[in-house]
């Protein structure tokens, strides 16, 4: 099913607010899609960081719920090539920071099983709690 | 002095804001002023017959026209004192439309203001000295650096048009890259059979001196009047002897890799440059002949029957008197190995596009000169458009030529598949975008994505290559025979020696900068030096073609009649006050300054007339025709003399390229500005002497404005910094007594910013009136002394 993109207000304002959180410009991508190429987590991806790069351009607010933007390890193999030189990696941590901002919760502490929580190293806890709620 | 005065209604224009009658009576006060007339249009007809005829009648020196902006009719009256029998520089104008009637509503402000401007220009015109336009004389014999296509054109339109052509080659053959072409884009011909017959033209020509293998030493001078000095490099093989038998190259023991194929072949140290080399000679390659490095050989001048052959031969020196010179050094393409995540020159099957265009060149006429296999990629914008290799500029032929090759490769082998992996592709060109869909047709796949990084199977040497197709959004993977980059076209290291010679300005691209990217797109800032094809900028050949083509045009248009004007508004220098210091040489940005029996002098066709060497001279020894240091003084002063205890004065100094026509587009646009301003007009501000800033503020300004054209648009170049330095230096003397610094405002400005001209004026005088330390009398009379000081601590503060 093709997906309609609103552009209004909001979706110039999340593209602004992408801009100044990254200090990036991403209007200035040329598409080129160098980043994909260099991108070592690419095939676990389910947009590529070109893709994610359009659509903050054009102020879709779904790039926010791929899952792109959690896989990037921010390892910069595409901002070591980028012919443009702009930082994908610096916009999918400005996704991630306006997602958090959010804060939602996801996961409750009570809602576990204290016997399942203790098999849990504590770094996955950590990991989990900064992901998954506000 | 006999002066007579025009002061212009035009129309309503000018009199229905200014009291043109009221103008008349006070201007009328001043000394030498024969009458003052107020006309209806002083441009039409009927007012220029009046003035000629008044100018005869009465016998006037000097005329003045208070009317509209000098850049709108100043030509004009300047014929029209011409006809009159009067030298065209006894005129002065005084803007007072665009500058005054224009832009102030307020009728009483506006005559206010109009009778200064009229003042000062009665007293600007009382220093006008007759200055005479020289006549140079100029020879027919242009200078052409480069033996590539766009040499040869220029050479071939200037030697068939009657001038004698020295045309320098660095290569030891003429041809340039498009020798080394298999076909040309989007009609296919071939290149060598359209190139072949130019060279033999140009070697045939009775109007062309051909220098091959030679390389430019030095080049002195200017237009006209250029030596230039010659390094013709030793061929070691007489070139009247040798009649390129070939027997030489068979015998000669040493290998080396072929320049001209790319390092696809071999060729010997004995050799002969390509198959249509012109001229048609054996040279030998000092670096590799085993016989110029000490080893024993010798074979070449045993085999060589006609005896042509000569290792002690020197290298010459030849000089050359030269009166204009046209610079078509071409292009280097992108050194690949620098973009190392294409392995170029560690995976053997990834080769560049001309190498590309050797094989299939070759191919005719015997084996391929490497395998081609049956996949083909070609990777787009190697080296151009990336700024991890440092280059922004599109380099506008590879689409094309990729388009090209593809085909080529297509036809020798329909099995083949040949893929394009390009970023954007730009078809711009007559006939291109039919010749994109050709190829789409021939089944030519074109894949839009830049390809990340090329992986080689070190068994089989395959290639593999990563890349996104961003239309799809999935990524690739392919396994490839043959990658071919398509890099980029780089400035030619080869310009640099010539550009530094002839000082010549460069892009941000490393291009050579033209002299305006509209209207003298082959012209650069020094006069008689044109530029034609790559030297410029990336072009295919059409369009080097043209360039090179109105590049001799231009060169013919300076050099046809003989001779030449120069401009009489340049720097001079009084012998007598001139202590021989030297500071000025140094400070002249184009150089134009010598020293000749321990004097400065002025070469006055190299100078264009800025006047910021005037700064610079401790002994003020320098001055600018029709600005001189009296004229500037005289309208600072006049400009101040009728201001109020308690009102607020603005002096603007503005350029005459941008600061002064952006003030005027301010009043064709009618905006409104504040009244308080007097506009002095200058070639550039660098005219203005830290000495002048302070008598300024001495004689009653409140705040100094400094309009310089964007030194990216400027005709002089290094302006700015001189504007910034004598600011710099006028304010070490002006703050200590208590002046503040930001009464001293300068911007760089393009003539259609009139809103950024509005806000900075308003904001200095919102400086000037409120924000900064008042200037009291006592302050003034201190700035005044200081201004006579200044010239000799100003030898301190250089430093």
């Amino acid at each position: 099913m093709i997906k309609k993109i609103l552009i209004n207000d909001a979706s110039e304002a999340f593209c602004k607010k992408v801009n100044e959180l990254s200090g990036e410009t991403v209007s200035r991508c040329d598409q080129c899609g160098t980043c994909t190429g260099s991108c070592p987590m690419i095939i676990e991806m389910d947009i590529t960081p070109s893709q994610m790069m359009r659509l903050v351009l054009l102020g879709d607010e779904s790039v926010m719920e791929t899952k792109t933007i959690w896989i990037c390890a921010s390892c910069y193999s595409c901002t070591a090539r980028c012919p443009r030189g702009l930082d994908a990696s610096k916009v999918a941590e400005a996704l991630r920071q306006i997602k958090l901002r959010q804060a939602i919760d996801y996961m409750h502490m009570e809602d576990m099983d204290p016997e399942e929580l203790k098999k849990f190293p504590q770094m996955v806890l950590v990991a989990a709690y900064r992901k998954l709620t506000g | 002095m006999r002066i007579g005065v025009y002061i212009c209604h035009c129309g309503g224009n000018i009199a229905d804001v200014v009291d043109v009658k009221k103008i008349c009576e006070t201007v009328q006060q001043q000394d030498d002023i024969i009458f003052t007339k107020d006309l209806e249009h002083t441009c039409s007809e009927e007012g220029q017959q009046t003035i000629v005829n008044d100018i005869k009648e009465n016998n006037l020196d000097r005329v003045v026209i208070a009317a509209c902006s000098p850049l709108f009719h100043e030509k004009t009256f300047m014929k029209l004192l011409e006809k009159a029998g009067l030298n065209p520089y006894m005129f002065e104008m005084a803007n007072i439309r665009e500058q005054c009637s224009w832009c102030h509503p307020s009728k009483g402000n506006a005559t206010r203001k109009a009778e200064d401007l009229v003042n000062m220009a009665v007293k600007k015109s009382k220093f006008d000295k007759p200055l005479q336009k020289t006549s140079m004389t100029i020879g027919k014999r242009v200078l052409v650096v480069g033996g590539g296509i766009a040499g040869i054109q220029a050479s071939l339109d200037l030697g068939d048009s009657g001038f004698e052509v020295f045309m320098v080659e660095k290569e030891p053959s003429i041809g340039g890259k498009m020798a080394k072409l298999s076909k040309t884009f989007p009609t296919e011909d071939c290149a060598t059979c359209i190139i072949g017959p130019k060279l033999t033209d140009v070697a045939t020509h009775p109007n062309i001196h051909l220098y091959t293998y030679t390389e430019i030493k030095d080049i002195q001078g200017f237009l006209g009047n250029f030596t230039v000095t010659l390094r013709k490099k030793a061929r070691h093989v007489i070139q009247e002897k040798c009649v390129s038998c070939g027997i030489c190259a068979e015998k000669c023991p040493t290998k080396v890799p072929d320049e001209f194929n790319e390092g696809l072949s071999e060729r010997k140290a004995i050799y002969i440059h390509s198959p249509i080399a012109v001229p048609r000679k054996y040279i030998i390659d000092e670096e590799n002949c085993r016989q110029l490095n000490g080893q024993r050989c010798g074979i070449c001048e045993k085999v060589c029957v006609q005896g042509a052959i000569d290792y002690l031969q020197p290298d010459e020196e030849e000089v050359l008197k030269i009166d204009t010179i046209i610079i078509a050094t071409g292009y280097d393409t992108f050194q690949p190995e620098l973009k190392a995540v294409y392995g170029y020159g560690k995976f053997e099957n990834v080769i560049t596009a001309l190498q590309l265009e050797r094989i299939i060149a070759t191919g005719s006429s015997g084996p391929p000169l490497r395998p081609l296999g049956n996949r083909i990629a070609f990777i787009q914008c190697v080296g151009s458009r990336d700024e991890q290799a440092g280059h922004e500029h599109c380099s506008r032929i590879c689409c094309m030529y990729a388009t090209k090759l593809a085909q080529l490769v297509k036809r020798i082998n329909p099995n083949r598949e040949v893929y394009i992996f390009y970023t954007d592709l730009r078809a711009y060109g007559k006939g291109f975008e039919e010749y994109y869909k050709r190829a789409q047709n021939a089944g030519i796949k074109f894949i839009r994505g830049r390809t990340a990084e090329i992986l080689e199977d070190p068994k089989t040497k395959k290639l593999f290559m990563r890349v996104e197709d961003t239309l799809s959004r999935q990524m690739i993977e392919g396994e490839f025979d043959v990658v071919v980059l398509s890099n980029g076209l780089m400035p030619a290291k080869g310009t640099d020696p010539v550009a530094n010679l002839l000082k010549l300005v460069k892009s941000p691209d490393g291009f050579l900068q033209e002299a305006h990217p509209k209207f003298r797109p082959v012209d650069t800032l020094v006069d008689g030096v044109f530029i034609a094809g790559c030297a410029q900028g990336p072009k295919d050949i059409p369009d080097t073609v043209s360039q090179a083509s109105a590049a001799a045009a231009r060169a013919i248009r300076l050099m046809n009649k003989g001779q030449y004007d120069i401009e009489p508004i340049t720097a001079f220098i009084d012998p007598d006050l001139c202590d021989g210091c030297e500071k000025c040489i140094p400070a002249c940005p184009i150089k134009a300054i010598q020293m000749i029996d321990g004097k400065a002098f002025v070469q006055g066709a190299l100078c264009k007339g800025c006047g910021l060497c005037c700064a610079y001279c401790p002994k003020e020894a320098i001055d600018l025709a029709y600005y001189t240091k009296n004229q500037i003084m005289g309208e600072i002063e006049l400009a101040l003399s009728s201001k109020k205890p308690d009102e607020t004065r603005i002096l603007i100094f503005a350029d005459n390229t941008c600061a002064y026509r952006l003030a005027d587009n301010v009043g064709t646009a009618r905006l409104s500005y504040p009244h308080e301003t007097r506009v002095i007009r200058l070639p550039s501000c660098s005219r203005i002497t830290p000495s002048m800033m302070l008598y300024a503020f001495a004689k009653g300004a409140d705040g100094l404005f400094f309009g310089e054209c964007d030194h990216k648009a400027s005709p002089y170049t290094g302006a700015s910094e001189a504007i910034q330095r004598n600011i710099r230096i006028a304010h070490s003397i002006m703050e200590p007594i208590g002046v503040d610094g930001n009464r001293i405002y300068f911007a760089e400005l393009l003539a259609s910013l009139l809103t950024d001209y509005y806000k900075a004026i308003t904001n200095l005088i919102k400086i000037a009136k409120k924000e900064a330390r008042p200037l009291t009398d006592e302050i003034r009379q201190q700035l005044l002394s200081s201004s006579k000081q200044v010239l000799s601590e100003e030898k301190e503060v250089i430093r």
